[in-house]
Parts: C-alpha cells; structure tokens; sequence
C-alpha cells in the first residue's frame, strides 16, 4: 500500500479514501496522494471513482432498459423484457399507491432512484479488496468501488430531489403557498417566526436524513467488511458470508427507501392543503 | 469526508439519467405494459362473451330439441290415427262388401230354390196326372182338370 507498513488503521483508511482529482495549493492540478492532500484541494475537486463507478453503473442500468424499451412488445415478453418489466411494474404501482396527481416526471424519477442506487449498493458485495487491488496493480493508489458510501453522491442525489420538492411545491402551489406553508402552519399567524423554523427544519431535513440514511448504512456495511478482511483467512468465510447475505437485504432496502421517500416527499409536495 | 465537486458531478449525472429514464425508457415500457393489461382484459371479455353465447346456445338447442320431439309425437300421433282410420274404413268396406255378397248369394240362392219348386211343382203335378191316369187307367185330360191340377201343385 503505497509503500507503507501495513498496519490495521492504514489499511482501513487507505481503503476509505477516494481517488480525489484537483487543485492542490502547493502541487497544482492532479491526484491527491494523501487524504491529508485531498482535504486540502478544498471543494474544487472532484473523486474520480465515485463519479467513474456511478456514471458507469447508470450507463449500465440506461443500456439494459433502453435495450429493452427499443424492442418492447405487448405480447409474450422474453426473459430481459420480463425481468425488466416486474421492476418497472413494481416501481409503478409504489409510485401509484402513493402519489395520486398526474406527473409523468415522478415514475421515471423513481425507477431511475431505485435502479442506480441498488447498483451503486450492489457495488458493496464484491469482495473489499478485489477492485482496489487490480487498480492498486495499475497504478491507480485510491480506489473506493461503492459510489453510495461517498457522502458526495448520496447527498447529490438527494438535493436534485430537495430541489424537485421546492420546484413542484411552488408550481402548484405557487410562491405564495409554498411560503404559506412553511410560515402558517401549525400554530397560525401569530406565531410566523416559529412556525417557519419548524417547518424550515422539517424541509431542510428531507434531503439531509435521505442522503445521510443511504450514507450511512452503506458506509458501515462497507466498514464492516472491511474489518472483516483484516481478520485471520479462517475467520472471515464465517463471517463475511453471512453479513453479505444480510447486505443483500440492505442494499436493496436501502434503493426501495430512498425511492420510497422521493415518491413521499413529492406526492407531499404535490397536495394542496 | 469532503464535500467537493463530486455532489455537483453526481447531480448532473442523475439528472441526465432521469432525463433519460422518462424519454426513452419508461414510457415505451409503461406502454406496452398497459396494452398487455387491455389485452389481457379484452381476452378474458372475449372468453365470458363466448361463454354466455355457448349457454345461450345450449338453452336454444334444448328448446329446439324439445319442439322437434314434441313434432315427431305429434306425427307419430296422427300418423297411428290415420292408420287407425284407415283400417277401420276398410274393415267398415269389407263388411259391407261381405254384407252385399252375402244378400247376392242368399238371392240367388231363393230364385233357384224358387225355380226348383217351380219345376219340383210341375213334375210333380205331371206325376200326379200319370199316375191318376195309371189309376183310373184312362187318359185325363189335362185341360178338363187343369183347374183341379193347379189347385193341387198350390198345395205342394
């Protein structure tokens, strides 16, 4: 690892730390070759595996459905076409039982939410040190293969939503409503000040809990393979398999959680009180 | 953990993907989806529709059998009637046939019988004269006693 000794927090950190690409005060343009480096370049900058891994993985998810969109048929479906269409059919009828208005934005929005990030999740099952390692082989010092466990991504993906929520929130409602939302509610007029702090705190929360929450547990189930690996060989199997059954779990709740909420927070957006 | 650039790259990149979800993904699937639904419904329309004509059918089939068999009695009915009939008219023709052949012939019997006494009668009366004439050994004359003859073959 870089030349370092190999010692339990090194390797745990090594493996936490993105492949940053930026300007640094001192080198200039370039790789970061130290977290302390990375930290450094300060917000321009940009870490290049999390963008490679979930551009790559949403081009993969794009690839298959628009294969199947292009020969999609209404009579007896083939196998991709039936695989792809008990998703699209889940999606749509979570999308159905929760939002009532017409919005031919929501359902793609929510199938798109649900397939990449269970990709992206899906990331977290391949082995911890498979991907790095072939990299590590090639020159490249970083690398971090599951996107959802970069604080970056999740939190990307959850303000675009924040940012469709305040979108449709005044394109129905319009200015006036929305704003009347947050400052009228619940305590009437007289208390403006402190209804706005609440219910400012209630939609700033939206974006943070979503892209914290998918974070979150992600980055632990990350972490706690990573411990595993640092366990004797006999031991990890005992392990490790388990926890990736359980992962699976995970990283599929996780997807459905995220895109459940999206749907929730819009349809909320949507309503007229 | 820094926050950088990356959650601006990712933002696009998920806006371009959910742009391109909703134009080349979704709708063509969504729709085919719902023609399967509007076939699949259509079909099983078709499929009750085609049920309640085969009992309609069934229904008018009975029925219709039922009046065909009703037709048939009553065919059959009048046909043993006329047979009935029939023999009945024939048996009333031969009894009257046999009626009439049997007065012919009772007829026809009296007229010989008659004829045989007729002729009976006169041999009779020329035997009587012979044997008068034998008895009184003389001629006796038919016409002088022919008057006395009649009497006596009236009797006979």
């Amino acid at each position: 690892m870089a030349g370092e000794t190999l010692t339990a927090s090194s390797y745990i950190q090594h493996h936490l730390q993105n492949l940053v690409y930026g300007n640094h005060p001192v080198n200039g343009w370039g790789f970061a070759h130290t977290a302390k480096e990375a930290s450094e370049m300060g917000f321009w900058a940009i870490h290049v595996d999390s963008m490679l891994w979930s551009i790559g993985l949403g081009i993969i998810f794009a690839w298959v459905f628009s294969k199947v969109a292009k020969s999609v048929t209404s009579g007896v479906p083939g196998g991709l076409q039936n695989f792809v269409e008990v998703i699209v059919e889940f999606v749509d009828s979570s999308v159905k039982e929760t939002f009532h208005g017409k919005n031919s934005v929501i359902a793609p929005l929510a199938l798109t939410i649900f397939c990449w990030i269970f990709l992206m999740n899906f990331m977290d099952l391949i082995p911890v040190d498979f991907l790095p390692q072939l990299f590590h082989l090639a020159g490249v010092q970083y690398m971090k293969v599951v996107p959802t466990t970069d604080i970056n991504v999740t939190l990307g993906m959850s303000l675009s939503v924040f940012f469709l929520i305040i979108y449709y929130s005044i394109k129905i409602k319009g200015v006036g409503g929305f704003m009347g939302e947050l400052t009228l509610q619940p305590f009437g007029k007289w208390m403006i000040p402190f209804n706005f702090l609440l219910e400012g705190v209630g939609l700033i929360a939206k974006p943070i809990s979503l892209a914290l929450r998918l974070f979150g547990n992600l980055y632990a189930g990350e972490l706690i393979f990573i411990l595993i690996a640092l366990l004797p060989f006999w031991a990890q199997g005992f392990l490790s398999v388990p926890w990736a059954i359980f992962h699976i779990l995970i990283i599929t709740l996780q997807a459905f959680i995220f895109m459940m909420l999206t749907i929730v927070y819009l349809s909320m957006a949507h309503e007229d009180h | 953990m820094n926050i950088n650039l990356t959650l601006i790259g990712q933002a696009i990149a998920f806006f371009v993907f959910v742009v391109f979800c909703m134009k080349y993904v979704w709708p063509p699937i969504i729709q085919a989806l719902r023609e399967r639904e509007k076939k699949i419904a259509d079909g099983l329309q078709a499929a009750e529709r085609a049920a309640r004509d085969l009992t309609l059918a069934q229904e008018k089939v009975t029925l219709e059998l039922k009046e065909a068999k009703q037709q048939a009695a009553a065919i059959i009915e009048q046909a043993n009637k006329r047979a009935t009939q029939m023999i009945e008219e024939a048996k009333d023709s031969s009894r009257q046939e046999g009626e009439r052949l049997i007065a012919l012939a009772k007829a026809e019997i009296d007229q010989e019988k008659n004829r045989a006494k007729e002729s009976l009668r006169a041999e009779v009366a020329a035997l009587a004269v012979a044997g008068a004439e034998k008895i009184l050994e003389s001629a006796v004359d038919a016409k002088a006693h022919s008057k006395m003859l009649d009497k006596l073959a009236a009797e006979l």
